[in-house]
């Protein structure tokens, strides 16, 4: 089963503007994939209809085996629950809150009780190191620290596709490699990432790259080239 | 069409579509709760300044109806202690249009009822009371002088703050004891001071305690009723016959006076319950408070609406958080139970302050008026209540609005 499988998608918005024109698209378990294009190529449209926080004009999406079309939001809203976790460029998280708080909250709509909750964000945040900083709020952590518990608040739940919008957009160098590399890790130990952005040299780091343009797919990777050596190995194995 | 419907035509029609259901998880009531409260956490100056709206209006309500509870509960304890079962006897108009008179021996005749305890009368006599001989006769300052049984004081239930009541001999010689009143327009400070009656000294004897049953005696100069016999021409018919019985007779005794007081002209005589004026003084208590309601009730409105504004703006900055949710696998039923909840909570707390600070307003009031503090408990619910119900109205636009935004939208917001 395909993580992430587009068969002939558009999208057009109301006004006639043509996001997408036809776009096929496939994820397998396991891949590490950057899609990549200048600001007005579709990406972010991309990016919501994998995401399913939006619906294809047509063509057909489907997200870890389910097609959205069939799916009705509340459905929708189950499926981005259990299956897909999102970083955002600008963080989202909340003030205020600790870092613990803000991932165990990402867990929120997926029926798991409070102190599951605590116990899986605490175990997500050492996994992107920061098992040192579950009582900090955001605004005593540092941007890369703050992008890396949006991380954690993505895969507390141990999401079958991470989605990762621009997620260096917002850092500096040193901060933008320390958070690629947690991405990294979680590549490593097997978790399917999706990252969006138009920063080549990200793209470049990436195992497979999707490049949009004006609503199209001009060169990709090809499905499955963006497996780690491991995770394909697990796989043969199990 | 419901789940398992909507699984099995899945499952027929499309044999790709995983056989795996989605359907969202419930949040839990705490959840719930806690989510709503986030929301609240996050902004409390605009909080506490919109949850105050709410607070006065609940505040004024409560306190209007806690006061007049206050004063309703007052006035019949009073009547408590005074009690109910006391009927007066006046003579009332001839059939010509003459004023009756009860005849001699009707307090007599009144103590005959079976159930009457105590019967006693007072009659008004045609002088006056002055300070000395110097002051002008037209000066009664509203005083009349009466005459008295022995009894009087037993039936009223009263008591003398000064001096005493008049015993055999004091009745029997001009003495006079004076109603409250009497002696406060008198001028009167000691007991053994002389007042004039009818072209002779009297000496006051004692002063009387406030009779709230019985206001007319607080302004007379009672005389004994043989000496008021002797000195002032009294013609020895009383004006007012007051009598007590138990609680449970009081009608039977009310049917039976007319008859026995005055049995060849039964018409001719008028019963009445001076309880009766404390009675409806209770009942009315309640009446005048409904204006002052009404400007509580608007107040709650503008409090409301204030709850409300706060709610739409709550849900235009706040896209981003609902976008946020939305991806993490918020259902639009989640996001509008959380603006709800968070309006519910925020008028709820408005509620709650308000009627702490009702309660002691009346509180405070009550206890400057020396009434017992009463705050009806169906007030109190009725406050929640009406909080809840305004949470809910104030927070099903916004909720809608938050609910309807596009998972999209609200994150593109920066």
């Amino acid at each position: 089963m395909n993580i992430v499988e587009l068969t002939g998608v558009t999208k057009a918005y109301p006004g006639g503007v043509k996001a997408l024109r036809g776009v096929d698209l496939v994820i397998e378990p396991g891949e590490l994939t950057a899609i990549v294009g200048p600001s007005g190529s579709g990406k972010s449209t991309l990016l919501n209809l994998i995401g399913t926080l939006d619906r294809p004009s047509t063509g057909r999406v489907e997200i870890t085996g389910y097609d959205v079309a069939k799916l009705s939001d509340r459905e929708l809203s189950a499926l981005r629950a259990r299956h897909i976790g999102f970083v955002f460029q600008s963080f989202h998280l909340a003030d205020g809150v600790s870092a613990l708080d803000n991932v165990a909250d990402g867990l929120l709509y997926g029926g798991i009780s409070l102190s599951k909750r605590r116990k899986l964000a605490r175990a997500a945040l050492e996994r992107v190191g920061l098992g040192h900083r579950l009582g900090h709020r955001p605004n005593q952590l540092s941007g890369g620290e703050r992008q890396r518990v949006a991380v954690a608040r993505a895969v507390a739940g141990e999401p079958d596709l991470l989605l990762a919008d621009e997620p260096t957009g917002n850092l500096d160098t040193a901060a933008g490699s320390e958070v690629l590399g947690v991405l990294s890790d979680l590549h490593r130990s097997g978790t399917t990432i999706a990252i969006i952005t138009h920063d080549q040299d990200i793209a470049q780091w990436a195992p497979r790259q999707v490049r949009v343009r004006d609503g199209h797919l001009v060169t990709d990777g090809g499905a499955g080239t963006g497996r780690n050596q491991t995770a394909a190995w697990e796989e043969v194995s199990a | 069409m419901s789940g398992a419907d909507r699984a099995a035509s899945v499952g027929s029609r499309e044999s790709q579509q995983p056989a795996r259901q989605l359907s969202p998880a419930r949040l839990g009531l705490s959840d719930v709760f806690r989510v709503g409260l986030s929301g609240l956490r996050s902004r409390p100056t605009r909080v506490v300044l919109s949850a105050l709206g709410i607070a006065i209006g609940i505040a004024t309500m409560v306190a209007v109806i806690g006061i007049s509870s206050s004063s309703k509960e007052q006035l019949l304890r009073q009547l408590d202690s005074l009690g109910t079962n006391m009927l007066t006897v006046q003579p009332g108009q001839t059939i010509f249009g003459g004023d009756a008179k009860l005849p001699e021996t009707s307090v007599a005749m009144t103590k005959r009822i079976g159930p009457v305890t105590t019967a006693s009368a007072t009659g008004k006599t045609d002088t006056t009371v002055r300070r000395n001989s110097l002051i002008p006769k037209e000066v009664t300052q509203g005083i009349a002088v009466q005459a008295t049984t022995p009894e009087l004081l037993k039936t009223l239930d009263g008591s003398v703050s000064k001096g005493a009541w008049l015993n055999h001999s004091t009745a029997n010689y001009p003495a006079t004891v004076l109603g409250s009143e009497a002696a406060k327009r008198l001028g009167l400070r000691r007991v053994g001071d002389q007042v004039w009656i009818a072209n002779r000294w009297f000496t006051v004897v004692g002063v009387l305690k406030t009779l709230p049953l019985a206001p007319e005696i607080d302004r007379s100069a009672l005389v004994g009723w043989d000496a008021a016999k002797k000195y002032l021409d009294f013609d020895a018919h009383p004006t007012k016959i007051y009598e007590r019985s138990s609680d449970a007779s009081v009608e039977e005794v009310r049917n039976a006076l007319p008859r026995t007081v005055s049995p060849e002209k039964p018409e001719e005589v008028k019963v009445s319950r001076p309880s009766d004026a404390l009675s409806a003084k209770a009942a009315a208590a309640g009446t005048f408070t409904s204006l002052l309601l009404g400007l509580g009730a608007v107040a709650l409105l503008v409090g409301g609406v204030g709850v409300a504004n706060t709610m739409v703006i709550s849900v235009l900055e706040r896209r981003r958080e609902i976008g946020l949710r939305r991806s993490l696998g918020a259902t639009r039923g989640q996001v509008r139970t959380q603006f709800l909840v968070e309006s519910l909570l925020l008028s709820l707390l408005g509620g709650v302050v308000g009627a702490v600070l009702g309660s002691i307003a009346t509180m405070v009031f009550a206890l400057y008026r020396d009434w017992p503090p009463v705050v009806p408990p169906w007030a109190l619910s009725g406050a929640i209540g009406a909080t809840l119900a305004i949470g809910s109205i104030a927070g099903i636009y916004p909720a809608m609005r938050a609910a309807r935004l596009s998972p999209t939208v609200a994150l593109a917001t920066a």
